[in-house]
């Protein structure tokens, strides 16, 4: 087999494992505009701040012991314990539910019936508000995240391929767990949308807001339960990307990654977010690996949304989204 | 009793067609701009023209650019940070080209090439709008800091691959450069601001302003009652992008002296732009300046008082500031939607009633 093909063969599955990370983070945004047609700007920094707490937890780092360092002139960091990964991640969960509860009482609220793009700038300031918020917390510089997930090269596969194409395939341990990772979560997901009576009100209020509220669902508990989730698939991503590149501000960037994938696939479609995600993987590493030697690489960058832009020009609902039908 | 505008009687269309119909608004403008042309040049100094001053000039020719695209047509872009960079880098290569040009040929000339880049990328909000068009318009944030980044034409091959502003003067005087004093640069700023905010301000007044709104507020109405939509939202991309080519130039040539893209024009001065534009007010020419004004002080005042007084460390006055700013953009949206600018407009109406309100 050609050199050239082996290359490609290992470059696409790698940006399919790359796919898998950004869908991760695209689901968060796909669950909250379904039930409250809010586009949350604030999923990647939410990603950020459950990762930071994690970390922050885990280590027994001191909360807001910058800022109390400051004003009160002592010098606090750490508690001096370690948590099990377990229970950081259980505590972490729980922070999340009581920041969907916050978000909700002083955000959502008051802006009920508010233009789309109003909410979508207000996600807009929490996400500065967050991002100031977990740095104050837990202190800005980067961290290591580490709750036993297995990383390096997987030697099986390496050997595996060695035998077949004559040339071992690179493929990193943590993707994998990713991947795994996703998929059991999208399957969740699907299972308690479509068979639990949560999952059937959220889908109700997705539908029509008004209606669902006639019939007797609490838009506010329906709201607080999908932040939560939001919540919850945030630190799912948070563990993942904060393992793979450490917990730094970049980290609340994939955010920004994850909007091309949504406009690929749809925005109210949680299948479009996961193959969105697969082809702006698979997509941008292979513009990289041929196209990008050519002009100068990093092409990373950019590909995402240029991909996204054309392909909305064709079809703006994106591949799995509803059809957009406007009256006057 | 002395904002009122009984007694001032209009006798012409043209009077009664004025900017500022109240006798009081008028003598309030033309006392700013006296001030600002003929006093404040004399005693600006070099702290107060870098850290407020300048800045606030160049912040609030953005935001009349992008309040022109979001708040009266109502395209929101995300893109801003890259358009400013076009600006910046069309003036470097004006200036480096063509060394006799005048200055402020070049920063209208990099203004003009940014309208262009902004038109082309104006093309996909006739097929999308909304989030979708702010995403496309990501597109060209992330695509324009990578090109000026990769292709070593634009810098000229400097090899730090930063841009450098050479040394250039305008009637007689430095404007960019290491020699330039504070209030050079301050008048340079001024003069742009002021013909560019009365432009924007009739502009918005006449039919073509009158075009965006009704795009804006909805776009297939808008087409029905025979308002053009490609015209108009691609003039509106063109007109913005050539307010923010221009702040792009200045903020590059004038302010920084030296710029690398990606952190002068990165994405989060997109952010910035927008966010001046929401606390300012959306859709008002006065908001423009009001929110550039809030968001250049903010930080300026949050660094004395907490730096300086409380003598907090830096970095945990930045986190504050963040934090500050965020939970500011989530209560004026929930306040006062319509920004400091709507605060000011219900004070002038309180004030036309006082002391006797019914």
């Amino acid at each position: 087999m050609p050199d050239q093909l082996v290359y490609a063969m290992e470059v696409t599955l790698n940006g399919l494992m790359a796919g898998v990370m950004y869908s991760l983070v695209a689901l968060g945004f796909v669950l909250i505009f379904k039930a409250s047609g809010i586009f949350n700007y604030a999923q990647g920094v939410l990603a950020l701040f459950a990762a930071l707490t994690l970390v922050g937890l885990q280590q027994g780092q001191v909360p807001f012991a910058h800022l109390i360092n400051a004003v009160f002139g002592t010098d606090l960091h750490h508690f001096g314990w370690h948590l099990p990964a377990v229970v950081a991640i259980a505590l972490t969960a729980g922070v999340m539910v009581l920041m969907a509860i916050a978000v909700e009482k002083l955000v959502l609220k008051h802006l009920v019936n508010q233009a789309p793009i109003i909410l979508f700038m207000a996600t807009i300031g929490l996400a500065y508000f967050l991002e100031g918020f977990g740095d104050v917390m837990w202190g800005a510089d980067i961290k290591k995240l580490d709750v036993g997930l297995p990383q390096g090269i997987s030697e099986t596969i390496e050997s595996v391929t060695a035998d077949w194409f004559g040339y071992g395939f690179f493929i990193d341990n943590l993707d994998i767990v990713a991947t795994v990772v996703a998929v059991a979560l999208v399957t969740a997901l699907t299972v308690f949308s479509q068979y639990s009576k949560q999952g059937r009100a959220l889908r109700a209020v997705a539908d029509d807001h008004q209606a669902a509220l006639s019939v007797g669902i609490s838009l506010r508990f329906i709201w607080v339960l999908v932040w939560s989730i939001a919540g919850f698939v945030a630190l799912v991503a948070g563990i993942m990307w904060g393992t793979k590149s450490g917990v730094q501000f970049s980290l609340s960037l994939i955010a920004l990654k994850a909007l091309p994938v949504l406009m690929l696939g749809g925005f109210t479609s949680i299948p479009g977010a996961i193959v969105g995600g697969l082809i702006i993987g698979v997509g941008e590493k292979l513009f990289e690996f041929s196209i990008g030697p050519m002009i100068g690489g990093a092409t990373e960058n950019w590909f995402a949304y240029m991909l996204a832009l054309l392909f909305l020009v064709f079809r703006p609902q994106g591949l799995f989204g509803e059809r957009i039908i406007e009256r006057v | 009793m002395l904002y009122r505008e009984a007694g001032d009687f209009k006798t012409t269309y043209r009077e009664d067609n004025q900017t500022f119909p109240i006798r009081f608004d008028r003598i309030a403008y033309y006392t700013t701009v006296a001030a600002a042309f003929a006093v404040v040049p004399f005693f600006i100094n070099d702290y107060w023209a870098n850290a407020v001053f300048v800045p606030f000039l160049i912040y609030a020719i953005a935001a009349l650019g992008l309040n022109i695209l979001t708040g009266y047509a109502g395209q929101v872009s995300l893109g801003t940070g890259g358009f400013m960079a076009v600006g910046a880098y069309a003036c470097y290569k004006l200036m480096t080209a063509f060394p006799e040009m005048s200055m402020v040929l070049n920063v209208l000339l990099a203004g003009l090439v940014t309208a262009g880049v902004g038109v082309l990328f104006g093309l996909p909000s006739l097929r999308i709008k909304g989030f979708y068009l702010a995403v496309a318009t990501l597109a060209a944030q992330f695509f324009l800091v990578w090109l000026f980044n990769k292709v070593p034409w634009f810098y000229n091959n400097s090899a730090s691959g930063q841009i450098t502003a050479p040394e250039r003067t305008f009637l007689g005087q430095f404007v960019t450069g290491a020699q330039t004093s504070a209030s050079a640069k301050y008048l340079f700023c001024l003069a742009f601001v002021f013909v560019l905010a009365l432009v924007a301000r009739n502009l918005t007044r006449g039919t073509t302003g009158r075009k965006w709104m009704a795009i804006r507020d909805m776009d297939i109405a808008a087409e029905i009652i025979g308002v053009n939509p490609l015209t108009t939202k691609l003039s509106a991309f063109a007109v913005s992008s050539f307010y923010i080519g221009v702040a792009g130039a200045l903020f590059f040539s004038v302010y920084l002296g030296a710029a690398e893209v990606g952190e002068s024009f990165g994405i989060q001065k997109s952010f910035l732009i927008l966010f001046m534009v929401i606390i300012g007010g959306l859709g008002s020419i006065f908001g423009s300046f009001a929110g550039a004004a809030f968001l250049v002080l903010l930080p300026v005042l949050l660094k004395n008082v907490l730096v300086g007084t409380l003598g907090w460390p830096t970095d945990l006055a930045a986190h504050i500031e963040l934090m500050i700013v965020g939970a500011l953009i989530i209560i004026f949206l929930i306040v006062e939607p319509h920004g400091l600018a709507q605060l000011w407009r219900l004070t002038k109406e309180k004030l036309r009633l006082w002391p006797f309100p019914h």
